[in-house]
């Protein structure tokens, strides 16, 4: 028999990282059905048993206010785990057990992990485990998810508690609460169906404090006018105050209140997070910091990462020398030379940059800085039209957009998040820079690095007049931003594997999208340029095709080539730089000082031509899994669409302005 | 401490807000819609519970300190938050 556990706890408790110890890292990694929310199991075998391990989204409460939450609940109460495992911050009570009273309610098994107890200690809090124990009926274990140290024990307790369920504690809310609650309970226990499947105390507590989904099930119930008898409700409104949800809430903390001092001894320190804090979060040093922090990151990024990806340039293209030269097919060589490896290789290059950032942002979230990064942004994120929060994705945007996008579901208010998705792209990824040294190399001479340096900034500031120009002009965002509410957790130092575990799932993003759509992709380049076999590449289906789009892209300067590498940059910018030695017949791989060379040589851009090529390159859309996962994150064809026209029209928009500028101050 | 007028008056209500950081006070009512109160309410800002600003940065969020947690609170939120300041010894 398959035992099923489920992990739950607030956010920053070290959830994660104890989902990691007791599965060894392994996790499907899925979606909840019909949402996008992250879905996380894991499957192992403990002592003969098989151990179903299932990581349910951190959370305060389990109210049905966010989907978080409602998943996590509906998880608990209709596929009915065997053991719930609350991870319970041990130097910070008071808040996570209110999380443990509501699993209680719900009639879960619980056994809680006491995380961080090492971190309780070096505080010189001391925890009573043994009475905690008592008070409420659960097996508590002390744990350090850092060292590992309390996962056999919590595994063992884990699966005691499947095997035998032992009756927990129930809170009680005072006589006149009690009162309701069971007069409204025996009317729910009526409804055989409603209460072989919910706890029927908990649904009574429900109904009182209003909750909407199970107001929705109660509605569905052939005894729904006894159970929402209004003279009842009337009454509970005189007991409970104008708003029952808050006086539940009130309750449990007061429970909460009254054992805490029978279990914890000891009073909270000064710590070393609030010394840090003084510094990171001060209102004027606070923002310098985060921007030497940011910029630190992204040297830290490329200078490591340049000589590895040299490395893998170099290795693939000789890779597909050597292994084309194996045949005498003069077809067969080029699609193994220029398709197969050039084209992996073009892809891989952006394998650690993207991976180093990626590790670089871990770890600063791991720390616990970035939620500081989030606070001190918030003021002028605010003023922008944003949120604190949008911060975060933003940042992951410079190394891809897909976990970027992505990441905006930390942001609780559905209009800020799709505003937050709809600007994402204009963060420059790591896929353009090579499209601005190539281009900036070609053209502007001692001048490249500057272009790069403006391109980011170019990126930045569209993304700042896009998100005040939405929220001016498009009904849907009108209003202000919902202010931040944000727990900062405490200073933690990362956890080697767990921040790499952390960079992985969001570096295997890109991985996935080169591996698929960027390789397609340049296969598709790869055959339009080289057939029909054997004529010149003016008469090949991509110059054809090519000089069809090119009346669109004349006012901007960009000739046949340009249009085509722009094309196809629809599909990833990985390509564009591809396309361009594709079509000079360099091969894919070929040194880019020998495709800056032909730049120059045939004319290809101007510096000015060359300048707007790259503004465009940085505003439409930045590849066609970024629209996926805009898609997949909106659930909305209509803003996925929107997001897609409004930077082409934006590219071409500002490039035009560009060229016109430039013409003025009479340069070609 | 200052002595403006407000403090000097026992059981004085006022907004969260006009504390100055490392200042404590008792939470009387939140004020605001109602998933917002619920919000705060599950976090812990309940009527009767000490409520500490760590981090101002007036008019942008504030930092406070609840039931041994910092929660960071966005512009405007803690004028709904209102609070009773011990009378002066």
């Amino acid at each position: 028999m398959t035992i099923k556990i489920a992990l739950i706890g607030n956010p920053n408790v070290g959830k994660s990282l104890i989902f990691n110890n007791l599965t060894g890292g392994r996790a499907h990694v899925g979606n909840w059905p019909g949402k996008t929310v992250e879905r996380k199991e894991g499957k192992c075998i403990y002592r003969g048993e098989v151990v179903e391990i299932i990581d349910l989204p951190g959370t305060y409460s389990l109210t049905a206010h966010s989907i978080d939450e409602l998943i996590a609940r509906d998880y608990i109460v209709e596929e009915k785990p065997d053991v719930v495992i609350d991870i319970v911050d041990a130097s910070n009570l008071e808040r996570n057990l209110y999380l443990t009273l509501q699993l209680l309610e719900l009639e879960a098994n619980v056994v809680i992990a006491l995380n961080k107890y090492d971190v309780a200690e070096s505080l010189g809090y001391r925890i009573d485990v043994d009475t905690l124990s008592k008070m409420l009926g659960v097996q508590v274990v002390p744990t350090v998810a850092t060292t590992k140290e309390g996962m056999k024990e919590l595994m063992e307790a884990a699966i005691e508690a499947a095997k035998e369920k032992k009756r927990k504690v129930i809170l009680n809310y005072g006589k006149a609460a009690e009162e309701l609650i069971s007069e409204i309970k025996k009317a729910i226990l009526k409804d055989k169906k409603l209460s072989s499947k919910y706890p029927a105390r908990w649904l009574a507590i429900k109904v009182l404090e209003e909750d909407e989904e199970v107001l929705k099930k109660v509605e569905k119930s052939p005894y729904r006018n006894e159970i929402l008898d209004s003279s009842m409700r009337s009454r509970a409104r005189e007991i409970l105050g104008e708003d029952p949800e808050v006086f539940f809430a009130e309750s449990r903390y007061d429970f909460i209140s009254k054992i805490l001092p029978k279990v914890l001894i000891g009073e909270k320190p000064l710590t070393l997070s609030d010394l840090l804090d003084m510094v990171f979060l001060n209102k004027y040093v606070g923002i310098p910091i985060f921007l030497a922090f940011w910029w630190a990151l992204f040297r830290f990024t490329f200078d490591v990462s340049a000589p590895l990806s040299d490395m893998i340039d170099t290795l693939f293209s000789h890779l597909g020398k050597t292994l084309s030269s194996m045949t005498t097919n003069e077809q067969l060589a080029s699609f193994v030379a220029d398709g197969i490896f050039g084209g992996l290789g073009g892809v891989l290059v952006f394998l650690p940059p993207i991976f180093f950032l990626f590790f670089g942002l871990s770890l600063l979230e791991d720390s616990g800085y970035l939620a500081r990064a989030a606070f001190v942004m918030d003021r002028i994120m605010y003023k922008l039209g944003l949120h604190g929060k949008s911060f975060i994705p933003m940042l992951l945007g410079f190394g891809c957009n897909i976990p970027g996008v992505m990441a905006t579901r930390i942001i609780d208010s559905e209009k800020d998040r799709i505003l937050t998705i709809l600007i994402n792209p204009l963060m420059s990824c790591s896929a353009r820079l090579p499209v601005y040294i190539l281009i900036g190399g070609a053209v502007l001479g001692s001048y490249a690095a500057t272009g790069t340096y403006v391109m980011y900034m170019l990126g930045i500031v569209l993304a700042i007049i896009m998100a005040l120009l939405f929220r001016r002009t498009i009904p849907y965002f009108k209003g202000k931003p919902s202010p931040l509410i944000l727990e900062l957790p405490m200073y933690s130092k990362p956890v080697l594997k767990s921040t790499l575990i952390h960079m992985w799932e969001r570096g295997s993003l890109f991985l996935k999208k080169a591996g698929t759509v960027i390789f397609t992709g340049i296969i598709i380049v790869w055959f339009l340029s080289s057939h029909p076999w054997g004529v010149p590449l003016e008469k090949t289906y991509l110059a054809v095709f090519g000089r069809d789009l090119e009346p669109i892209f004349r006012p901007l300067g960009f000739d046949w080539r340009g249009a085509v590498a722009l094309f196809f940059g629809f599909i990833a910018k990985e390509i564009v730089v591809g396309s361009f030695a594709v079509i000079f017949g360099l091969g894919e791989k070929s040194e880019i000082e020998e495709i800056q060379k032909t730049i120059r040589s045939e004319g290809v851009f101007t510096p000015l031509t060359g300048l707007a090529f790259m503004a465009f390159t940085l505003i439409y859309i930045p590849c066609i899994a970024t629209v996926g996962a805009i898609y997949k994150e909106t659930n909305s064809w209509k803003w996925t669409l929107f997001s897609v026209i409004y930077g082409l029209i934006l590219a071409y928009l500002t490039s035009w302005i560009i060229i016109g500028i430039g013409h003025m101050l009479g340069y070609r | 401490m200052s002595t403006s007028w407000w403090r000097t008056r026992k059981d004085r209500k006022i907004p969260l807000a006009m504390l100055s950081e490392n200042e404590e006070a008792t939470i009387v009512e939140i004020r605001g819609g109602r998933g917002f109160v619920r919000r705060l309410s599950e976090l812990g800002f309940t009527p009767g519970t000490r409520v500490k600003i760590l981090v101002s940065h007036s008019p942008g969020p504030t930092l406070v300190e609840i039931k041994g947690s910092r929660i960071a609170l966005g512009k405007g939120l803690v004028m709904k938050i209102i609070v009773k300041l011990e009378a002066c010894r």
